[in-house]
């Protein structure tokens, strides 16, 4: 019988619409015309300009820290609570369950403004470390979800078998479950360390006036900045980012 | 280790759930179910001379909700949402379709190029349209060239150009969740139902989507719930007339200082996020996909 070829045609126009655009992103980023309407020649000029530009760099540098230190803590809360999640099937499991999937719909605004609200009714000044407290925040809800969809395929038996050999809990745990966990903790960790670099909306409510991260950067040079210097900048950063999906993809797909 | 085997239990397992628990519990508590608390107090605390959390209690701030031009915005934001919503789900559809059938290593090249957009940065994704729609830009001297629109036209700063970028977006999130609902769709159903006698479009609407309906009603919320707190799309490439709840919520806080009257908005339209909210939560307790998680794995 034959198929319809609509869905491909519509999937063939998707892709296009995903990608059309990044594409001539980067293209322009080489371009020697300063507005990009027209193709005036190769060049490296906007990138050397990149690299001269120190407040990028400073930016940078910040944006890393950040998102270093909230990798780090939601990748621990984030664990625990897949396995929470995983082993128990209580009336606190599926409280804990919808809390965790808040941030995954709510609206970027709201968990913005209302870390801001309650940073000012506690008196905490805005500054590195309400930024990195809003990033775990929702970065510990994606590693939670990265880490249950491993363990959905994780062989129980394993644990009590060595258990039943004479592994002690903790044993188990350290021996067994960690290291077959790893890749999924890795892909979870990754994740959590891209949407950190990337978070503009909740960042540019919860920072300091001294807190300019990466994103809030490039936010006020596509308000009044030069496009070149955007464009060499975002490829860049696409560039890394295609590493993280593909390395994540791997980790997400190696067996265990 | 769960109920199936009934050994290790007692004392010893409650406490190892409060140990594995608690962390993110308490977290989450305090950063996010506090907070949007704190959110609904605030709106009913009149601003002080800076623009702070003010003493005593007045419903004065909401009372000024009550403007027309806040009707406005409001209505405003809740149809582009809900356009932004019928696009995305009118190309999500054949696409996750199209996914679900396809061979194990098509499959994951395509997912792989449906992930991607996920992980990119959401401002150079913005910026890459401002800079194709400029008057300048490439699809303006096209469409110039074609003779569909005059040389003076702007494609960029109206209502037009936010939906095109918020289409752009969600359409991440409306796939992912079609998909693994698709993936899991019998399509030998299909084939069935053609030998019965029904038309491509007659089983593909009346077998294929009610197959995947759960799929489809994950996506539709996935893209519709944040979509209302758009703030960056309109900000960027749309103009005062076609600002959403967002973009006031932040003139609010960082260009007329007034917490309270942010807090107020964000009041509103955490009420206008609860209702769909709660169906996903529902969703989710019944087994249905976690899209987010497909995008991140």
């Amino acid at each position: 019988m034959r198929r319809s070829r609509f869905p491909l045609l519509v999937t063939v126009a998707v892709m296009l619409f995903f990608y059309l655009p990044i594409l001539v992103l980067v293209v322009n980023s080489f371009n020697a015309s300063r507005f990009g309407s027209t193709w005036q020649g190769w060049t490296l000029d906007w990138y050397r300009r990149l690299a001269g530009e120190r407040e990028i760099w400073a930016a940078l540098r910040l944006t890393l820290i950040i998102a270093l230190a909230s990798t780090a803590a939601s990748v621990v809360l984030g664990t625990t609570a897949a396995l929470a999640l995983h082993r128990f099937s209580t009336r606190v499991q599926r409280f804990h369950s919808a809390l965790i999937s808040v941030p995954l719909v709510m609206p970027e605004i709201l968990m913005g403004i209302s870390l801001l609200l309650f940073f000012a009714a506690v008196g905490l000044d805005l500054g590195l470390l309400t930024v990195i407290l809003a990033h775990v925040t929702f970065s510990l809800s994606y590693v939670a979800m990265v880490v249950l969809g491993r363990l959905e395929g994780f062989d129980d038996a394993l644990l009590e078998a060595a258990r039943d050999l004479g592994a002690g809990r903790w044993t188990a745990t350290r021996r067994v479950l960690l290291p077959l966990l790893a890749p999924g903790i890795g892909a979870g960790a990754l994740l959590a360390f891209t949407l950190s670099v990337d978070d503009f909306v909740i960042t540019f409510f919860v920072a300091g006036p001294g807190t300019t991260t990466l994103p809030i950067r490039i936010y006020s040079m596509i308000k009044h900045g030069s496009p070149p210097l955007i464009n060499a900048l975002s490829t860049i950063l696409l560039v890394v980012t295609f590493l993280a999906v593909w390395l994540s993809q791997r980790l997400a797909t190696r067996r265990s | 280790m769960n109920a199936r085997r009934p050994r290790r239990q007692g004392p010893g397992r409650r406490a190892s759930e409060w140990l594995l628990s608690s962390p993110s519990l308490l977290w989450l508590t305090v950063l996010v179910l506090v907070p949007t608390a704190i959110v609904f107090l605030i709106a009913l605390r009149p601003p002080d001379v800076d623009g702070g959390i003010g003493a005593g209690w007045s419903a004065q701030t909401l009372r000024s909700l009550a403007r027309a031009s806040y009707a406005r915005i409001a209505w405003r934001t809740v149809y582009l949402s809900f356009l932004t919503t019928v696009f995305c789900m009118l190309l999500a559809v054949p696409c996750g379709y199209l996914i679900g059938r396809a061979d194990r290593r098509w499959r994951q090249t395509l997912l792989l190029l449906v992930v991607i957009p996920f992980w990119t940065s959401f401002l150079i994704r913005i910026f890459a349209w401002k800079v194709l729609l400029h008057p300048d830009g490439a699809i303006k001297a096209a469409l110039v060239w074609l003779g569909l629109v005059p040389p003076a036209a702007g494609l960029l700063y109206n209502a037009g150009a936010v939906l095109l970028v918020m289409v752009y977006t969600s359409l991440p999130f409306a796939i992912l969740p079609v998909y693994a609902a698709a993936e899991k769709f019998d399509y030998t159903l299909i084939e069935a139902a053609r030998d019965l006698g029904a038309s491509p479009l007659g089983a593909f609407a009346r077998v294929f989507v009610p197959g995947v309906r759960r799929g489809l009603l994950a996506a539709t919320l996935l893209v519709f719930i944040p979509s209302l707190g758009s703030y960056i799309i309109p900000d960027l490439v749309g103009s005062p007339s076609s600002e959403m709840l967002g973009n006031v919520i932040a003139q609010r806080v960082f260009v007329e200082r007034n917490l309270p009257h942010a807090s107020a908005l964000a009041a509103v339209l955490t009420a206008a996020v609860l209702v769909p909210m709660l169906a996903v939560l529902l969703l989710r307790r019944n087994g249905g996909a976690s899209a987010r998680t497909r995008g991140a794995s």
